[in-house]
């Protein structure tokens, strides 16, 4: 009897950023190793992953190419789709899907809104910042684009980890928060080591003509957080969650503006 | 002259920090900071209270102005408040706590 069905080869790989594990399964070996290389450092081969992704890879569609992100919950499902990628995913069930082309962009955009999406509902969140440890503690250092995170990050010395230069990974832990490295790069295009540390101060950066450290108000502090902090969801309730897990933030976690000139000697002052 | 209820729309996140009252809108995420009027209207605001009370027991009492302008700068600003989405403006008082629900999830 012919055999009327074709197996085909199942290939995954768990990516776990922040201690959350996410599976991600391709029938496509190239995909795969592009995966191995991307998430470097964050790939493991856990049993176990609190989210399950089934990608499915189809050639770009350039009608759709420069649509903006799009998160929305419907009936039980998260849905994510931007130009380049379509996703959606079933929380109650921890299992979606992904389709894309052969590209490490779109999962990562698409990993990046599921982890805002869970850590919005922890109290955490993903910020705009470089974070990096020293003396086993976190610092973050916010700021939009060429405020000064990658110029911070390039500068630090090395009794220094690196965190991320783009996008700091911040979970709430007890009384405090806790920052996790990730594989978000920006300029410096180097992915973050995969440790964390207790987050001990937020630095709001402006470039200078010196190196100096200032209060800043609570007011001006939750506002620059809440506008460095990435989220994508039209939702009201996350949206609520998110402004709230600010306030809680700055409550706990001092946060001062740190203006520099670009060179080394502004590391005597942080740690 | 009709008489305005004003009520805090209960689908807003707010918080104030050091006198600061922070708002935002859950519809589209804008941050809005109210000054120290826009705060006593949004924390007198319970649906119950005219608008031309609030002026005059909590405003007129906070400031040195002319309950009349007080008025009109006070619907200004309960009316531009709402075009934002974060007070509801009413004729007939407005029933607290009757958010509408989301999903659970």
């Amino acid at each position: 009897m012919p055999q009327l069905t074709t197996e085909v080869a199942q290939h995954s790989l768990v990516i776990e950023i922040g201690g959350m594990p996410v599976r991600v399964n391709t029938n496509d070996p190239g995909f795969l190793d592009l995966l191995q290389n991307r998430y470097s450092g964050f790939v493991n081969d856990s049993k176990e992953a609190e989210i399950e992704f089934d990608v499915e890879l189809a050639p770009p569609n350039p009608a759709d190419r420069d649509a903006d992100v799009e998160v929305k919950y419907r009936f039980g499902r998260w849905s994510l789709t931007r130009g380049d990628f379509r996703a959606e995913w079933e929380p109650s069930a921890r299992r979606g899907w992904i389709r894309q082309s052969a590209n490490p962009y779109s999962i990562d955009a698409v990993l990046r809104i599921v982890h805002t999406l869970v850590l919005a509902r922890q109290g955490g969140f993903l910020m705009h910042s470089a974070s990096a440890i020293r003396n086993g503690k976190a610092f973050l250092f916010a700021g939009v684009s060429e405020a000064g995170k990658t110029t911070i990050s390039r500068l630090a010395p090395p009794d220094v980890t690196l965190l991320t230069d783009e996008i700091s990974y911040v979970r709430r832990q007890g009384d405090g928060y806790v920052a996790f490295g990730t594989p978000f790069t920006g300029e410096l295009a180097k992915v973050g080591e995969n440790v964390s540390a207790p987050v001990r101060q937020l630095y709001l950066l402006a470039k200078g003509r010196e190196n100096r450290i200032d209060p800043v108000a609570p007011g001006e502090a939750t506002r620059s957080l809440l506008a460095n902090l990435l989220f994508f969801a039209k939702d009201e309730a996350l949206v609520q969650a998110t402004f709230h897990s600010a306030f809680e933030f700055v409550n706990r976690v001092p946060v001062s503006r740190l203006t520099f000139v670009p060179d080394v000697r502004v590391w005597e002052l942080i740690g | 002259m009709t008489k305005l209820y004003v009520a805090r729309n209960p689908r807003v996140a707010a918080r104030s920090l050091d006198g600061e009252m922070m708002i935002m809108s859950g519809r589209d995420s804008t941050l809005f900071t109210l000054n120290k009027t826009a705060t006593i209207l949004w924390q007198s605001a319970d649906g119950s209270t005219t608008l031309d009370e609030i002026v005059k027991l909590r405003i007129c009492t906070e400031f040195e102005v002319e309950p009349a302008e007080a008025m009109q700068d006070a619907e200004n600003l309960a009316r531009e408040l709402a075009g934002h989405g974060i007070l509801q403006i009413s004729e007939a008082p407005i029933p607290q706590g009757k958010a509408v629900a989301g999903e659970t999830r």
